[in-house]
């Protein structure tokens, strides 16, 4: 079968039903990742990153629905397909990792019995196949005294450890896509380097595309292709990681990047931090939903939203950068 | 060569020298199990630490998770009770003192917590929050001197006056963190211990309550013990930094020598942990990567406690332990046999 992309979302509209409201969790997101690419998606908490994630898997909390858009992957409609198969396809062709391992371990199973799992329930293997091929699958995911870990429970594992356990569970049917949100968050930077080394090898050696779903714009830089910049539910800025990071075309981009210490910065000068606070999902302003924090705003900005257009090299939701003005000094390389 | 022999007497010190002294400070909580809840072993939280934090500096204190980073900032302001050594503020050791003493002491200590959310008391207003140490001290002679200084604090920190009646929940984290730094100067301290205070915020937000931390500072001359595992904070805001690895400082420097020239090979592959923003830069970077976990608190290795993952031991670093000590031109300290040229 051809298709254009292997994911494709289209214009997604997730709704959360909340006490004081609705909250807009996803309000038209579009991308598309193809075979062996690696996508970063950054944003604050509460831009929508975890939400865009669980709205191509499918797997919403009961407060959430997709209420418009279209998911599409290897050309089939997954917002079509039926609760069967869309778990067909969660545990064989898209994997996800989470932020806190631990949640999605069971406490009571052994880590051999979780992690060939998969293979029992989709591709048929029998139990004891199945502990081997875990044995397998945990020491490819670097977890050193493989044949003895198989046999212990998530509790005995240190959190670098359970999230090898999970990245191994969710490579176990070779999956083409793979989909991680903030897997090295709750970690060391020590075990955070192992684990993204780990993901940067799987992808390197069986190709595996990868979302990768960040708050950390120097995990972004060393691992993404392209990169995805979220706020307030939106995509704000698109394009290919070196040109985001040399010259940002939206405002919120632009002040991030300035706004972060940095390990190889010489001279101490003062940061340059952003006013304000991220908007308050239930109540978010007309137009674009930067304008309270953003140091370029003009008159029309708070008054009309802007689509995502071409600017140069990215896509940018701006009305100042697609009227042909360039964010200056912003810089990094 | 350990820091020097902290001297005898409180008439002593001047501001020339160290505001705290930490000598030998071990700080281990006990291990219960069992019916009659016997003692089976003890978590070393802290194990030796020699450590001087000097007048107006801001001391970055980085490690991983557990390595006792807060258990060390928390037993420097007694808030838990350390098992030995001394920890001499101004020259007195707070650790035996008696509890008046102490009472005074503690108006020149502050803590700023990590979690903003956590760490405020959900049933008080913010007048209450910030009124409550200034009532402890008898700080505010007045209702209205009391309502006063609120006020005072809450412009000092970038929030309204008219904050003061309302809760915690109504604040964002930014805001509640700066609440939390608003306490922290109630009493009008000199020293404050900030414990991860920008980890839980939004990155967006991060840089506003480090200007914050740093404008306070020379507004007042505060000294900071400025705990947290990022790195890059580290570096912007300290003036020296010290790094842990279980239990122990296993390294101390000026904040730039230490990023140039790290000399401990923990600190050495921690710096090429840190993911930098420049995609560039990022993907020709060489990285060491660690094998295994951080060593358990509760039965260190023997010897370094670093030699379970590090890239040059030899079998020297499993019989004794490494000292602190000078490594390169005098204020940079590492504790390894083997240091990093
Ligand atoms: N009250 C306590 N009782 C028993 N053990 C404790 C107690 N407080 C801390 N510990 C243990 O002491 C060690 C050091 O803990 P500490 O909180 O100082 O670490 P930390 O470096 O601040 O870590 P983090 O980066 O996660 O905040 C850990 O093993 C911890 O579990
Ligand atoms: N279970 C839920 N019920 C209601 N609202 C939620 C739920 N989970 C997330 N939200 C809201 O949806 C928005 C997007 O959240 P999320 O996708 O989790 O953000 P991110 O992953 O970028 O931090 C936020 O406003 C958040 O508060
Ligand atoms: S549209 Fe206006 S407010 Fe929004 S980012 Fe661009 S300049 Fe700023
Ligand atoms: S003393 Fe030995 S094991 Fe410890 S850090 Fe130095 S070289 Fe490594
Ligand atoms: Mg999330
Ligand atoms: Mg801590």
């Amino acid at each position: 079968m051809s298709f254009a992309h292997l994911l494709e979302v289209d214009d997604i509209h997730t709704h959360l039903a909340v006490k004081d409201g609705t909250v807009r969790a996803v309000d038209g997101v579009s991308f598309t990742i193809d075979a062996g690419e690696t996508l970063g998606i950054v944003g604050e908490s509460g831009s929508g990153k975890s939400m865009t994630a669980l709205s191509i898997m499918r797997l919403l909390p009961r407060s959430g629905s997709i209420v418009e858009g279209k998911v599409t992957f290897k050309g089939r409609v997954l917002t079509d397909l039926s609760e069967d198969e869309m778990e067909a396809m969660r545990g064989t062709e898209i994997a996800m990792i989470f932020q806190d391992p631990m949640t999605s371990l069971n406490p009571v199973y052994r880590i051999g019995w979780q992690v060939g799992e998969p293979l029992r329930i989709h591709r048929h293997v029998d139990t004891r196949k199945s502990i081997v091929a875990a044995v397998d699958l945990l020491r490819k995911a670097g977890i050193p005294d493989a044949p003895r870990r198989v046999g212990q429970f998530p509790h005995m594992f240190s959190g670098g450890m359970r999230q090898r356990a999970m990245i191994a569970m969710g490579l176990s049917t070779s999956p083409s896509l793979l989909i991680a949100d903030e897997p090295t968050t709750a970690l060391d930077v020590t075990i955070q380097a192992q684990i993204l080394d780990l993901l940067r090898t799987l992808n390197r050696d069986y190709g595996t595309a990868t979302i990768l779903i960040t708050h950390n714009l120097g995990v972004v830089a060393g691992m993404c292709d392209r990169v995805i910049v979220m706020y307030a539910g939106r995509v704000v800025e698109q394009g290919r990681t070196e040109d985001v990071f040399a010259r940002p075309e939206h405002p919120y981009t632009w002040s991030l990047l300035r706004s972060i210490p940095r390990l190889d910065a010489d001279e101490h000068e003062p940061l340059k931090p952003i006013d304000g606070s991220p908007p308050d999902m239930v109540r978010l302003p007309a137009g674009c939903k930067f304008t309270p924090r953003c140091p370029f705003a003009i008159g029309r900005c708070a008054k009309e939203e802007p689509e995502l257009l071409a600017v140069r090299n990215q896509l940018s939701r701006c009305w100042v950068t697609q009227g042909g003005v360039t964010l200056d000094g912003a810089g990094v390389g | 060569m350990a820091e020097a022999p902290a001297r005898p007497s409180a008439q002593a010190w001047t501001p020339a020298q160290p505001l705290v002294e930490v000598r030998g400070l071990r700080t281990w909580f006990p291990v219960r199990s069992g019916v009659i809840n016997r003692v089976v072993g003890q978590v070393r939280a802290v194990d030796g630490v020699d450590l001087d934090i000097r007048q107006g500096e801001t001391l970055g204190l980085v490690g991983e998770s557990g390595c006792g980073k807060s258990t060390l900032g928390r037993s420097i302001l007694r808030l838990v009770q350390p098992t030995a050594g001394e920890v001499r503020f101004k020259g007195r050791d707070i650790l035996r003192i008696g509890s008046r003493s102490m009472r005074r002491m503690r108006r020149e200590m502050s803590i700023i917590f990590q979690d903003p959310f956590a760490s405020l008391d959900p049933r008080q207003t913010v007048a209450d929050i910030l009124g409550e140490a200034l009532d402890i001290h008898r700080l505010a002679r007045s209702t209205r001197a009391r309502k006063e200084r609120v006020s005072e604090l809450l412009g000092l920190v970038g929030l309204s006056g008219d904050f003061a009646g309302r809760y915690p929940h109504e604040f964002s984290g930014g805001q509640r963190q700066r609440i939390g730094i608003a306490r922290a100067l109630a009493v009008d301290p000199s020293f404050i211990v900030c414990d991860e205070p920008i980890s839980a915020l939004d990155v967006s937000i991060q840089a506003q309550i480090i200007n914050l931390l740093e404008q306070l500072q020379d507004k007042f001359h505060l000294t900071y013990l400025f705990i947290a595992h990022d790195l890059s904070v580290v570096k912007h805001i300290s003036d020296r930094i010290a790094v842990m690895y279980v239990g122990k400082v296993v390294e101390v420097s000026p904040a730039r020598d230490l990023y140039r020239q790290p000399k401990h090979p923990y600190t050495g592959s921690l710096l090429s942990a840190i993911p930098i923003p420049d995609p560039r830069l990022e993907r020709r970077r060489e990285r060491i990567i660690l094998k295994g976990d951080v060593a358990s608190p509760l039965n260190p290795p023997s010897g370094c406690r670093f030699r379970t993952r590090c890239f040059k031991a030899q079998p020297r670093c499993a019989e004794t332990e490494p000292p602190l000590e000078t490594v390169n031109l005098g204020d940079h300290k590492a504790a390894c046999y083997y240091p990093l040229s």
